[in-house]
């Protein structure tokens, strides 16, 4: 049985754990309510961009611009992305196993993936199994910026233009409520036709020609890069928000299971000291009978 | 029949303004133009301007640095680089900014003029926005 001072040694080591769990917690809900506020500022901008594309894109000649390009898929791109750093549940697992399921997916219907990664996490995965990434970026979730997503998302257009890959997929955490993140995996390019559950946000007779100003071309070469830079940034935002409060849900269920094994600890030590103290009793009793006799 | 316009202006840091509106004047890169219920499909860069829009009685005015604007028969949104109403310009900032930039263009050799000459050009803009509330 462990001894007094071996339960107040864990005791003490519990504590400071949960000393840790809450700072992290605090910690994360300050950053979360940093990011989620310009999340939330960002989502109706993307949100509308996307829809103008989508209705621009049906009704256009995809020949109008290389983003735009159908071409006969041969290589995939996958986009990862997940955080720089551990201690937020299930966060990056979730991620990493949709990613798996979506590389494989494509691998057997015969397409070449490449991939990239964004976050440390994503990096170490697959560099353990031995895959290689095209390009892997850290150093970002913590602090996203509209710079970081302009280099991705160069990155992307530039090899999507020069066909070194036909078709980018992205696979994010996507910021639902301060509990819950959906695993998102969206087509970034080129423009995915639209679902037909989605239609009703486009008219018919939007679909009809657009009259453009100055010009078509003028305006594609414009909006559609925009709008790669402002969905990946997106994508990250939404990521950084997720981890944070992945984050904080996951301190805070640390913090709880300290307080539960604080106070089985102290009961243990009760006990103990209880059965030291009627053990001495015993012995007193023991040697007085003794001098009696 | 569409009778009414529904006007949606958002910029990367947030939803300005959404309402049904019954008549839009903006600022396209190829000059003014105004949009009525049932307008043909038009997609249009906006440059650095004002937004005049019309509710029954209201006028209400924005200034928008820019952006794209898609208009349909019923709604017109407004994706601007940044957009603020009429009443909520900081003129003092804006006639500042007015001062540093023609400083700028000045000195030709030291500054990049065609930053100047853009901030200059936000900057006017904005006054002008502000002095319509």
């Amino acid at each position: 049985m462990a001894t007094l001072r071996d339960i107040k040694k864990r005791i003490k080591a519990v504590q400071n754990t949960q000393k840790i769990t809450k700072a992290m917690k605090m910690v994360s809900a300050s950053k979360l309510r940093k990011v989620q506020n310009r999340m939330l500022d960002l989502r109706p901008y993307a949100d509308k961009m996307q829809d103008v594309l989508m209705s621009l894109a049906k009704g256009a000649d995809r020949e109008a611009h290389p983003l735009l390009a159908f071409r006969p898929r041969k290589t995939v791109e996958v986009l990862v992305i997940t955080s720089d750093r551990g201690l937020c549940g299930a966060f990056n697992t979730n991620i990493l196993k949709a990613a798996q399921k979506c590389i494989d997916g494509f691998k057997k219907d015969g397409f070449e993936v490449s991939i990239s990664t964004v976050g440390k996490k994503a990096r170490d995965y697959f560099k353990r199994r031995g895959v290689a990434s095209r390009n892997s970026w850290t150093g970002i979730s913590g602090s996203v910026s509209f710079t970081n997503a302009q280099e991705i998302a160069n990155n992307i257009k530039e090899n999507f233009i020069n066909e070194t890959i036909d078709e980018v997929t992205v696979v994010y955490n996507a910021f639902k409520s301060m509990v819950a993140q959906t695993v998102t995996v969206a087509q970034l390019l080129p423009l995915a036709p639209v679902d037909e559950g989605k239609e009703g946000t486009v008219s018919e007779s939007t679909v009809a020609d657009f009259i453009y100003e100055p010009s078509m071309e003028a305006i594609f070469d414009r909006l559609i890069p925009r709008n790669v830079d402002i969905q990946i940034y997106r994508a990250l935002l939404e990521s950084s928000a997720s981890e944070e409060a992945a984050r904080m849900s996951a301190m805070e269920n640390a913090t709880q299971s300290c307080s539960e094994m604080v106070s089985t600890l102290t009961l243990q030590f009760n006990k103990a000291r209880q059965a030291s103290i009627t053990g001495e009793l015993m012995d007193i009793v023991g040697g007085v009978e003794a001098l009696k006799g | 029949m569409a009778e009414k316009l529904k006007l949606d202006i958002v910029t990367p840091y947030g939803h300005v303004f959404t309402d049904e509106v019954d008549e839009i004047v903006a600022a396209g890169s190829e000059g003014e133009f105004g949009v009525l219920p049932e307008h043909v499909p038009f997609l249009t860069t906006l440059k650095v301007g004002m937004l005049t829009y019309k509710k029954g009685s209201e006028t209400g005015y924005f200034f928008i640095s820019g952006g794209y604007s898609e208009v349909g028969p019923d709604n017109v949104t407004i994706l601007a680089d940044s957009a603020e109403r009429s009443d909520s310009i900081d003129v003092e900032r804006a006639k500042a900014a007015m001062k540093r930039a023609e400083e700028r263009l000045k000195q030709a050799e030291k500054f990049d003029q065609a930053r100047a000459t853009s901030a200059l050009e936000r900057a006017i803009a904005r006054i002008q926005v502000a002095e319509k509330r």
